[in-house]
């Protein structure tokens, strides 16, 4: 092994650790604000990953409709609780402008030749679709039982995950997908040749973990957020909603997972189920970070990286055991320390 | 003196009950809140008080008739509560432990927002004027307060959602005989701003002391009310609640 292979392998992990740690973030969001694992948090990744290349290909992008029955379901959701006298008879307004919201970015999807619009507006309809992915899942399997054991959320979870890897099925079919790499340009630093797209994956990973920081810090929005998750009591005694807490750290999950599928999808080819193994990565960044740790969790994520792209050239058939064997010493490690937030409820 | 004035009650409840399972909690308990009042409820441990503050503000399910400031406001929700000016301290504080003072202050006017910073501020400054201990500790994060601290913080940011009900779940829970004197007498100024009061304690004496109207709940029910000074005169509370330390400063005042 010499330094050039040490530099691409380093350049692979750093790529990989980046997206990784966004995950890990987001992972750790959903959780302290909401106590729900999520599960389909990859779901987000190769869906988005998925459409973007079904525009490129020219294809149906069929991801609109998933929109729309969610949406349909959020609905009929509405008007049973009404039924039950739990609320108002008719369904609520924000219910009925999600349906006219996926009813119009399928009807663009559909109508649009998008194989012939530029990365970035294919990008950004990408996002217009998978963003409210999050919210509408929110509703529609874990609004209701909010407030039940974490274990019936994580078995709830893993089955939102069963169920949304056979929607991808239907939508995008068994083969998997590649998107054109955003440029060609690539920058040498001498012998050492930087990937363009690796340095988009740094450049954008770190302006959104920026902007999550700017968000959760100087803004009283982004801070009830974090309230929702320090003390769900006294933030709903304050009038933040826990529904409305539980739909944005969702809306944050599907728009960091969808922009992560738009990073990876020119470096790695996605199929309908890839998802889940990226995230359960993330999520052994966030576990290393005790479920509790921000900063932890990037770093932890961030090694898990370097750690698979270097098993990758050492033992490349045993990359998956060697990334998930890294989690057996930090949990031992913590669970003989020191308590984390694992253990509050 | 008469509890209510003469216009309507600010807060009326009328027969709650409350179940956890198969054990009732509460059982028809009804109070009124005068407005511009304080209102104590007393009891001993377990007889329900918590819950019947619960209730209240619709944290747990209950049966039964609640009235607000006139309008009917059975099977509440926390969200409708606030809505109309109920605002909740409760034993627990439930602060926001790994925020700063000031960010638990702002977060207290959430339900205004977004507002102009100029509002924000001002309200900000209130609270500083009213707690300037606060002011003090602006910028250090919440858990490290010491008890006082914390519930002048958890009483500032309830009034920070400007309540015209106040409720408050023991609030010298814990806390140094000096400290509970310093927050009985911001119950007391609370009122003379306008605002009125819903206590449960257990310190009964101070409880009566401060307040216009009380009730006894014992096991979940309502066994007796009157105004704050003749309860404190009742011979079965003064038993029952104010002991032999009661008497003994009876003896000395007199």
């Amino acid at each position: 092994m010499n330094l050039q292979i040490v530099m691409l392998l380093g350049q692979d992990g750093v790529t990989n650790g980046a997206i990784y740690a966004l995950l890990a973030l987001s992972i750790l969001l959903v959780f302290t604000v909401t106590r729900i694992l999520l599960i389909p948090q990859g779901e987000f990744v190769s869906f988005a990953a998925l459409t973007m290349a079904a525009m490129q290909s020219g294809t149906p992008v069929r991801m609109g409709w998933l929109l729309v029955a969610l949406a349909l379901a959020a609905v009929a959701l509405d008007l049973y609780d009404a039924a039950r006298g739990k609320g108002r008879w008719r369904p609520r307004g924000a219910a009925l402008a999600m349906l006219a919201y996926a009813a119009a970015v399928t009807a663009l999807t559909g109508l649009v030749p998008l194989d012939k619009a530029g990365v970035a507006v294919q990008a950004l309809l990408t996002v217009a679709l998978v963003v409210p992915l999050g919210p509408l899942l929110y509703r529609v399997f874990y609004q209701p039982i909010a407030a039940a054991h974490s274990l019936v959320l994580l078995i709830v979870s893993i089955a939102v995950h069963v169920v949304l890897v056979g929607a991808g099925l239907l939508m995008f079919g068994p083969e998997g997908a590649r998107t054109e790499p955003f440029s060609e340009e690539g920058l040498s630093i001498g012998m050492v040749t930087l990937n363009s797209q690796t340095l988009w994956v740094v450049a954008v990973s770190l302006l959104l973990i920026v902007l999550l920081y700017a968000f959760f810090e100087r803004t009283l929005y982004g801070k009830a957020l974090r309230a929702a998750a320090v003390n769900r009591l006294g933030a709903e005694l304050v009038g933040i909603s826990p529904e409305i807490a539980g739909k944005a750290s969702f809306g944050l999950a599907a728009l960091i997972g969808g922009l992560s599928g738009i990073l990876i999808a020119p470096i790695t080819t996605i199929y309908f189920d890839s998802g889940f193994i990226i995230s359960l990565k993330g999520f052994v960044g966030a576990i290393i970070g005790g479920m509790a740790s921000y900063p932890v969790a990037a770093l932890g994520a961030l090694f898990i990286g370097q750690a698979e792209s270097f098993s990758t050239f050492w033992a490349s058939s045993y990359k998956e055991v060697i990334v998930f064997t890294l989690i057996l010493p930090v949990l031992l490690w913590r669970s003989l320390s020191h308590k984390g937030a694992e253990d509050e409820e | 003196m008469s509890p209510h004035g003469h216009q309507a009650p600010l807060l009326e409840v009328r027969d709650l009950c409350v179940s956890y399972g198969k054990i009732q909690a509460l059982t028809d308990a009804s109070l009124r809140v005068g407005d511009g009042q304080i209102v104590t409820v007393i009891g001993p441990n377990g007889a329900g008080k918590t819950t019947l503050l619960s209730a209240i503000m619709g944290v747990l399910p209950s049966r039964g008739r609640i009235a607000f400031a006139g309008a009917e406001a059975s099977s509440p929700t926390i969200k409708s509560m606030i809505g109309r000016g109920v605002s909740l301290v409760p034993e627990s504080r439930a602060l926001f432990g790994s925020m700063s003072v000031e960010d638990n202050l702002r977060l207290g006017g959430f339900r205004f927002h977004p507002r102009p910073r100029r509002a924000q501020d001002a309200a900000l400054e209130e609270m500083y004027a009213l707690f300037p201990r606060l002011k003090e500790r602006r910028a250090q994060v919440a858990a490290t307060l010491s008890g006082g601290e914390r519930q002048m913080l958890a009483l500032a940011r309830a009034l920070m959602t400007r309540p015209k009900l106040l409720m408050l779940d023991e609030p010298s829970l814990g806390l140094a005989p000096l400290i509970v004197r310093e927050v009985f007498r911001i119950i007391a100024d609370l009122r003379r701003q306008g605002v009125s009061i819903l206590l449960i304690e257990q310190n009964a004496r101070a409880a009566l002391r401060v307040a216009d109207y009380a009730y006894v709940l014992e096991l979940g029910k309502i066994v007796m009310e009157g105004p704050a000074a003749e309860l404190a005169n009742d011979p079965r509370v003064v038993a029952a609640y104010l002991g032999i330390a009661g008497k003994h400063q009876e003896m000395l005042a007199t």
